[in-house]
């Protein structure tokens, strides 16, 4: 900056800021475009509606709270008032929203939940609806589309019900959660055993090639006052939906992966394995609380159907 | 004085450039954060929140250092889209023993302010191992070494470099009668610095978080921390019409 004179570029005729470098390089000093001044001007006539309308500007331990208003329900269905922040916004919106799903869940309230399958206009809302909330809080577990995991959540498409298929236990299930148990045998029994027991198991369903001797004396201890697996899956191994107990008898399986297991030894060793450990997990949360009653009602209609129905 | 006043003298003077500058950044949270702090109404008066318990302090610092943070925020905005995929949203009082909080503004996977409870703890413990397992889409990043064992030497400093910051866990037998007091016996308990080493162990074998009560791990800590966020408050003890009047 050699230079500081200001005044009118001789090469354009404009308004310089009086900055020279290299002999002739100028800065120059043109004035802003309307277009922008003016949206500036803009700009602050509308903070000043925002100060006036909105809260604004912290006074002592309060603030402005604006004129601005937003009218919701109150726990009495009383009408109420109150200076818009984002939290009434969102009450009224909520509101408004249920509203018109409103008729639709008290129609599925009112009604049975077989009168609800047979409506097919409830039936259609079920689908959209229950899709959405099966996605946003099953899906992680049981999966997209309700496969579920073998060896960890249960399929909820097959006709296979851990804690039973109706819609009163689907209910109970999704309100209350489930815990599964399964007490280790691997410390009460000899290799032997839990082998023996483990050929009769998979003899149950079929799934493999099994050692009758063994099957024999599997089921001998199945029954037995030691083994007392009977106590749980019952006599016929087809288990009790009342307290959870697998039933043993079908293809279903879910916690010894039998179906990717490659060969009878594989399958076999599956099945023991399970035996031997015990199952301490299988939990599933309550969701009363989390979710409303008439979500879980909708819910038990759309893993009811998933199933086909039973 | 104004009329004599040219850009020219803040530009060539870095020293009045600088004061210049800091107080128009200033100006924001001057208007913006400060008076949160005197405005009375900024925190919510609802029961139920309590500081961390050491084990669940310790999943949180194993939060911070893998990094959570940089995919899942901490905060439901009080949106309706949010509010039906997340919960209730999230109240300033429910992170008022946070330090640092974990509200943050980057989602590349989903909000964590209300997570717990919503999944088992087996399912928290394979989706950490290998999240794809469990959510074929999902892209979040494998820690299978959050299985090894927790060292939790140092549990007693981190809850007293916490109660430097404001948190009431107690030193000592006064305090731990304030907490009494506060927080009912139960948790006072869990709170108290010199029991902290026998209190974590023992919610880490009760609560069975990784499925194996032998050994105490950082999915211990971990699942804990997870399974206690946005599970304080008891929202149907509360009317919404009341927490609006907070804002």
């Amino acid at each position: 900056m050699a230079d500081h004179t200001t005044g009118p570029s001789p090469a354009s005729g404009a308004q310089t800021t009086g900055h020279v470098w290299d002999d002739d390089l100028q800065e120059f000093n043109n004035p802003l475009p309307a277009w922008w001044t003016y949206g500036f001007y803009v700009t602050i006539l509308f903070a000043l509606v925002y100060w006036v309308w909105y809260p604004s500007w912290p006074v002592g331990a309060g603030f402005m709270t604006g004129i601005g208003k937003v009218t919701y329900v109150n726990a009495q269905g009383e009408e109420e008032s109150w200076h818009w922040n984002t939290r009434a916004k969102l009450l009224a919106e909520t509101q408004e929203a249920s509203a018109l799903q409103k008729p639709y869940f008290d129609r599925i309230a009112s009604l049975p939940y077989e009168q609800v399958t047979q409506d097919p206009e409830l039936n259609s809302f079920v689908v959209s609806a229950g899709k959405a909330l099966f996605s946003e809080n099953c899906a992680a577990c049981h999966q997209a589309g309700g496969q579920g995991k073998v060896g960890f959540f249960p399929n909820l498409t097959d006709d296979d019900w851990l804690y039973g298929g109706s819609f009163e236990r689907i209910h109970a299930s999704i309100a209350q959660g489930r815990r599964g148990y399964m007490p280790p045998y691997g410390e009460a029994m000899s290799a032997a055993q839990l082998d023996e027991l483990a050929h009769y198991v998979v003899s149950l369903s079929g799934a493999a090639q099994v050692d009758a001797a063994k099957a024999a004396k599997g089921k001998e201890l199945f029954n037995s006052h030691a083994g007392a697996c009977y106590y749980c899956h019952g006599d016929d191994g087809k288990g009790r939906q009342d307290i959870g107990s697998a039933n043993l008898t079908d293809q279903v399986w879910l916690w010894a992966n039998v179906p990717a297991a490659e060969g009878d030894a594989a399958k076999l060793d599956a099945v023991r394995k399970v035996i031997a450990s015990g199952l301490d997990k299988g939990v599933m949360p309550a969701w009363q609380g989390r979710l409303s009653a008439e979500q879980i009602r909708l819910l038990t209609l759309y893993v009811h159907e998933l199933g086909g129905g039973k | 004085m104004l009329k004599n006043f040219k850009h020219e003298k803040v530009e060539t003077n870095a020293g009045v450039l600088l004061v210049l500058t800091m107080l128009a950044i200033s100006a924001g949270g001057l208007v913006e954060i400060a008076p949160l702090f005197f405005i009375k109404d900024t925190m919510e008066n609802v029961p139920g929140v309590r500081p961390y318990t050491p084990l669940e302090q310790r999943g949180r610092d194993i939060y911070i250092r893998e990094g959570c943070y940089t995919c899942h925020s901490q905060m439901i905005r009080p949106f309706r889209d949010e509010q039906l995929r997340y919960g209730h949203y999230s109240l300033a009082a429910e992170s008022k023993y946070d330090h640092p909080f974990q509200w943050g503004s980057k989602r590349t996977g989903p909000d964590l302010a209300r997570v717990g409870g919503k999944y088992s703890n087996e399912w928290h413990v394979q989706h950490m191992i290998q999240p794809k397992s469990v959510v074929p889409e999902s892209v979040m990043p494998n820690y299978p070494w959050l299985m090894s064992p927790l060292d939790y030497a140092d549990i007693g400093d981190r809850m007293r470099a916490l109660r430097v910051t404001g948190v009431p866990y107690s030193a000592n037998q006064e305090e731990y009668q304030r907490n009494v007091e506060k927080f009912g016996a139960d948790v006072a308990k869990t709170l108290h610095i010199p029991d902290a080493r026998n209190i974590l162990v023992a919610q880490a074998q009760e609560g069975n978080f990784d499925g194996d009560r032998a050994s105490v791990t950082e999915m211990d800590a971990l699942v804990a921390y997870l399974q206690v966020l946005g599970t304080m408050v008891d929202f149907s003890k509360i009317k919404p019409e009341d927490l609006v009047k907070y804002r």
